[in-house]
């Protein structure tokens, strides 16, 4: 492998384990499908970035973090539309991609693929996922407070609203950072997934955090290996197509069926 | 001492007025009861006070006054993996208090290891009243709000739950504002009553204030109560 290749894997890696810590609170707190609207609204600024030459990621921070300030009015607003209009902006956003998007660069935005990354690509990765992580370690009592009752955690001095908007920015970062290697179809199932995965086997909150981080960096380290060893392989008569995203996701939905037959730590 | 003081205090929720120009203080170890029908605005006027929600008029909580609150009911999702370790700790941590503090609540509570450690949709109705009472003690409060504390507890339960804040009380020193439907634990616990309807019907000692006008303008001439040597009860619990 190449350095730059290196870069990748250990960035993917660690996306992973953010995915992992994000995706389990986002499970906790019944965002299990946040996941695919946020990556959806990062599709039309990923596919306007390449129509005007840019970086793709830079169009795509940008769709992202105006969605997250969107959803987060529609959360404050808690009024009965707020489902419909998130599934309205969800799927316009995902049309209004599809259609910026040049062709040749629709299915890797789609569905992501394992790049080479500069140096300087390589330590913003890593200082988004330092970020991530940092996050949860220091808001994670705030969390577990507004989870079980955001009156109570608001009763105890948590401030909410900006609790829940440090959340879904922390959240679409986490998104972000997926997104080059999972594509904007599949960097949710990422979060939430391992996460699911992480419930089934464990039933206190370190345990669950733990499971479901290592989940999501097992399922990325088999889905690498087998997109890398094996991109083509062919079982009775059918080649299947392995490319790095579809593979992980694939990998990811294995552990989650074994899962289902484990008892709970 | 006065802990709280409230003057003209008015609650609109979406241009409905729930609380209407109420007034009242609060005095250090008073225990203070709210009574009212459904819709009175009971609850309303308990988050008001937490500044849970906005209201007009004046709320005037003294320095020194550490608030625990025990909220109504939550509807704990019953596949979250947060026990109440993890919610007393996330507290103190919160409010940047020593862990020790909780091993005191929960001992005080009556809370084992074991239920601190059972994720909390797996408790029954009287643990996690007890384990809501205690994460409302860290933090060393000197005045508790709590919101129909019994309402998710069946019936012999109640008289414990009851019992248990009763003891707290006294042990620690607590003022208390308590919103309840049991007009027999009015008459044995509080010192003084605010009887809502909106506005504000009566106030002041259970006995002084509850006569059977108030009671009737509060519950309709539906509701059953009698006096019995200076006793006042009620043969079925009113609900608020």
């Amino acid at each position: 492998m190449t350095t730059p290749e290196i870069y990748s894997l250990v960035l993917v890696v660690l996306t992973a384990l953010a995915a992992g810590l994000i995706g389990s609170f986002a499970l906790m707190k019944r965002m299990s499908l946040a996941g695919d609207v946020v990556s959806h609204i990062a599709l039309p600024g990923l596919g306007l970035a390449l129509l005007f030459k840019m970086n793709p990621l830079v169009g795509a921070a940008i769709a992202l973090f105006c969605g997250t300030i969107l959803i987060w009015h529609l959360q404050k607003s808690a009024t009965m539309t707020t489902d419909v209009a998130i599934g309205v902006i969800f799927t316009a956003a995902l049309a209004i991609g599809i259609v910026l998007t040049p062709s040749e660069d629709l299915i890797e935005a789609l569905f992501g693929g394992f790049q080479s990354l500069t140096p300087l690509w390589f330590a913003i990765g890593l200082l988004a996922v330092g970020v991530i992580v940092a996050f949860v370690w220091m808001f994670r009592h705030q969390l577990i407070l507004s989870l079980f009752s955001p009156e109570l955690a608001a009763a105890t001095g948590v401030k909410v609203s900006r609790l829940n908007l440090y959340f879904l920015l922390v959240f679409s970062l986490t998104v972000l950072l997926g997104l080059r290697f999972l594509g904007a179809m599949l960097v949710g199932a990422l979060i939430i997934i391992p996460a699911a995965i992480g419930r089934q086997l464990t039933h206190t909150l370190t345990a669950f955090l733990v499971a479901s981080s290592a989940a999501s960096v097992l399922s990325v380290l088999l889905g690498f290996t087998i997109s890398r060893f094996y991109p083509h392989f062919t079982i009775a008569h059918v080649t299947l197509n392995l490319t790095l995203g579809p593979a992980i996701i694939a990998m990811a939905t294995i552990l989650f069926l074994l899962s289902l037959l484990r008892k709970k730590i | 001492m006065s802990l709280l003081t409230v003057k003209n205090l008015s609650v609109r929720i979406q241009d409905k007025l729930i609380v209407e120009d109420v007034s009242f203080d609060l005095s250090e170890r008073e225990r203070l009861s709210i009574l009212g029908p459904n819709g009175a605005g009971k609850t309303v006027l308990l988050k008001a006070l937490l500044s849970l929600l906005p209201s007009t008029g004046e709320i005037r909580w003294a320095p020194q006054a550490r608030i625990g609150y025990v909220p109504q009911k939550i509807d704990a999702e019953i596949h979250l993996p947060l026990t109440f370790n993890d919610l007393f700790q996330a507290k103190c941590s919160t409010l940047r208090v020593s862990i020790h503090d909780a091993s005191g609540v929960a001992e005080s509570v009556g809370l084992t290891k074991e239920i601190l450690a059972t994720p909390v949709g797996h408790l029954s109705g009287g643990q996690f009243q007890r384990g809501l009472i205690g994460f409302a003690l860290i933090g060393e409060p000197n005045v508790l709000l709590l919101d129909e504390p019994t309402a998710s507890v069946d019936e012999p339960g109640e008289e414990h739950i009851y019992e248990l804040i009763h003891r707290l009380q006294d042990e620690r020193n607590l003022a208390s504002i308590m919103v309840s439907h049991d007009l027999s634990f009015v008459f044995r616990y509080a010192t003084t009553v605010l009887c809502l309807n909106r506005q504000r019907v009566c106030f002041g000692s259970p006995r002084d204030a509850l006569s059977h006008d108030v009671l009737e303008k509060l519950y309709g001439e539906s509701v059953g109560f009698y006096d019995h040597d200076h006793h006042v009860s009620v043969p079925h619990p009113v609900q608020s």
